[in-house]
């Protein structure tokens, strides 16, 4: 008898493979294999497997313990509790992985603040935000880290969006964006004082820096999180992202190495209150890498066009899926769009049908929005669309299926043909808004 | 000029379903493709090689079946293409996939110096973006990440126009470096039919653990910090309101542009001379 793996379940995530004190546990092309000859039935990989893949068969062969033993058998359900011995063994197990966060050397949550040409991504004041509540969980400090260049007045945004403490690095040869000096100022920072998270905005800095920080200090990273808590026994970061394309979401653990990493993605987390006249302990360090090391110059910066930088920002999005069924089409949308003021966005499959490029996509793949209104016109709501505007403020949706995943997000779903819904839409719109401009 | 190329065989994302009654993922008849970025940083080798002149190779991790990918690749006119394939290399985060790669193009530059690794700018099955970054640094490149453009190449340096935020960045890097690439760098071409023939009948390399000089402590599970700890479906908003407009469109389209004014969703401002303030 042995472990048995439901392989229609198993993710390959090889948590079993770790955890089998006897290693009978392999990963065979991306799936859990049990050696029956090695399997002592410990029960432990069941626990650790995220998928609930693994299950104990009954011991039948042990007829003294048959009675007791015939729940086990049973598949293992996430909706039920676990059974008293797995909690227990769930417990001495989390024990056991050291070092938990708030020790004293790894401590305090950092959150890396990102100012290029003059701008300020704002997520570093979500992240801002959201790192308040990760340290006042663990009880720890809430720090800034600033590299740039005459950056004083980032610093002082740091502290009113609540930053207690604020690193700086100011050197010129941190004023435009370049992997090598960014990963070196951090990274120094980073061994000097020692975090026990750090995390940053997946913006296209952050998910180009990040990688490169954890990897000099070969430690794990999860990117484009959309959630993160702490266990509030064992003190990790719970780093919870889409995978397989945002089909589920993974939660991730970094369970022994420092610091925890994580890029956030913009606009998930809430904008905190800007306390003007805060202020707190300024550490500066110096950049110890000069201009002749860098092997990477930057010649030119090209603004984006008005439409890709808006759509992000944009009040009011209608957004179009392959349910408009041809480009000719398109132009019944853009008058919709018009009629509200609205930014136009698509789906990847409208990209990938050569109708509309990908500066307009929403999703996974593409731009994260959240707007105040998102209208949703033929989109049939596959997940990865989903996670790029499902938290926007209100939704509207037109789909003539009513088993459509759009549905389950809107606010208001309305059944209908949108050749027949979107004229009448844009007909009501302009009617209401002939005297003045939508918001 | 000798550029390699990184590229992964990966499920088709976009065909993957949840099954709504066990809420896992059906995985079964999902087709595996060249992930879809990295058949353009291939593209990309390609097109410079022939401008150039020099030698592309391709450098893939994946089990064995993934030699499927790498003769398709090679059909597009690549000139060498190894696979990584080994059991301890499964369930590599980015952290230790990186080191994998590494190790091996460490080798295929002390055998023929490379100028440019290409990666695409991140896989479908993943988007985390981190294995080029991570291959970079340890190779000590400078890396040239979301490029949509290769404006200038000669012997010394790489000049790349790519995404940022808010607009596009014009970069130059020293030689050899790494670049990431985006759909928007070229038009993927169509194989010959000579190619095709020719890379049906290739046999890609395959390395495994013991042909390099790995440390098992660095590779698959023992060598990735970050672990899955649960999985769940996507937390589904709860549905709002459903209005039929199948029978009466016009009735139902007045009745929620009624609510939506009313609740203030949408909110009517004076018009600013000029148009939208």
């Amino acid at each position: 008898m042995s472990v048995v793996v439901d392989k229609t379940k198993c993710i390959g995530c090889g948590a079993c493979v770790v955890e089998c004190p006897v290693e009978a546990l392999d990963l065979v092309d991306g799936t859990a294999t049990v050696d029956p000859a090695k399997c002592k039935e410990t029960g432990s990989c069941v626990t650790v497997c995220p998928a609930n893949a693994l299950s104990l068969e009954a011991k039948a062969a042990a007829p003294a313990a048959k009675k007791a033993d015939a729940g086990a058998a049973k598949e293992f359900n996430a909706k039920e509790p676990l059974p008293k011995a797995v909690q227990d063994y769930a417990k001495t197990n989390a024990a056991k992985s050291a070092p938990v966060a708030g020790g004293d050397v790894w401590s305090g949550v950092w959150i890396i603040v990102e100012y290029n040409h003059g701008r300020i991504a704002p997520v570093s004041w979500e992240l801002l935000g959201e790192g308040r509540k990760l340290a006042d969980v663990i009880g720890c400090e809430l720090c800034a880290v600033i590299t740039g260049y005459q950056v004083d007045h980032v610093i002082r945004e740091a502290f009113a969006y609540g930053a207690e403490k604020v690193y700086v690095i100011d050197d010129p040869v941190l004023e435009n964006f370049r992997t090598e000096p960014y990963a070196e100022a951090i990274t120094g920072l980073v061994r000097k004082y020692q975090p026990e998270i750090i995390l940053m905005g997946a913006t296209a800095i952050g998910r180009d820096v990040f990688p490169a920080v954890a990897t000099r200090l070969r430690t794990g990273l999860t990117a484009d999180c959309t959630v993160l808590g702490i266990d509030p026994e064992t003190k990790l970061l719970q780093q919870t992202r889409p995978a397989f394309g945002g089909n589920i979401m993974a939660t991730i653990l970094c369970r022994s190495r420092r610091p925890q990493m994580s890029t956030v993605r913009p606009r998930v987390m809430a904008m905190p209150a800007r306390v003007e006249g805060r202020s707190g302990e300024i550490v500066r360090e110096q950049q110890s890498m000069t201009e002749d090391e860098i092997r990477t110059k930057v010649l030119e910066f090209i603004p984006g066009d008005a439409k890709s930088i808006f759509l992000d920002k944009a009040e009011i999005i209608v957004a179009v899926g392959l349910g408009i069924a041809s480009q000719k089409n398109l132009p019944l949308v853009e008058e919709l769009a018009d009629s509200l003021g609205a930014t136009l966005a698509c789906t990847r499959g409208v990209v990938e049908a050569g109708w509309m490029s990908h500066d307009h996509q929403v999703g996974q793949t593409g731009v994260t929005v959240r707007p105040k209104v998102y209208i949703a016109i033929g989109i049939s709501g596959a997940i990865q669309h989903l996670v790029g505007m499902e938290t926007s403020d209100y939704i509207i949706a037109v789909n003539n299926d009513p088993e459509a995943g759009i549905f389950r997000v809107a606010n208001y779903g309305i059944l209908g043909d949108l050749f027949q819904v979107v004229p009448l839409l844009t007909a009501e719109f302009k009617k209401r808004l002939q005297h003045g401009v939508a918001n | 000029m000798h550029f390699v190329v990184c590229l992964k065989q990966v499920p088709d994302t976009s065909e993957v379903r949840i099954d709504p009654n066990t809420n896992t993922l059906m995985r079964e008849g999902v087709p595996s493709i060249i992930n879809p970025y990295d058949a353009h940083a291939l593209e990309e080798a390609i097109r410079l090689r022939d401008k150039m002149g020099g030698k592309v190779t391709i450098v893939s991790m994946g089990p064995p079946q993934a030699k499927e990918a790498l003769r398709k690749a090679m059909s597009f006119g690549a000139d060498r293409a190894i696979l990584l394939t080994d059991r301890g290399f499964a369930g590599s985060d980015s952290l230790a996939t990186a080191y994998i790669l590494t190790v091996a193009i460490q080798k295929i530059h002390a055998e023929e110096p490379i100028d440019i690794v290409f990666t695409g700018k991140e896989a479908i099955d993943g988007d985390t973006a981190q294995t080029g970054p991570g291959i970079a640094q340890r190779l000590g490149f400078p890396q040239l990440t979301y490029g949509i453009r290769v404006r200038e190449i000669d012997n010394t340096s790489v000049t790349v126009e790519r995404k940022t935020e808010g607009g596009r960045e014009v970069a130059k890097a020293l030689l050899p470096a790494l670049i990431t690439v985006e759909k928007e760098m070229n038009e993927l071409r169509y194989a010959t039919l000579p190619d095709m023939m020719k890379a049906a009948v290739y046999e890609p390399e395959m390395w495994d653990a013991k042909s390099l000089p790995y440390d098992t402590a660095e590779m698959g599970l023992k060598g990735s910090p970050t672990s899955v700890s649960r999985i769940f479906p996507p937390p589904g908003r709860s549905g709002g309101e459903r209005i039929d407009a199948t029978t009466d469109p016009k009735g139902a389209v007045a009745n929620l542009v009624e609510k939506v004014f009313q609740e203030n969703i949408i909110m009517v401002h004076p018009a600013v001379k000029g148009g939208r303030a």
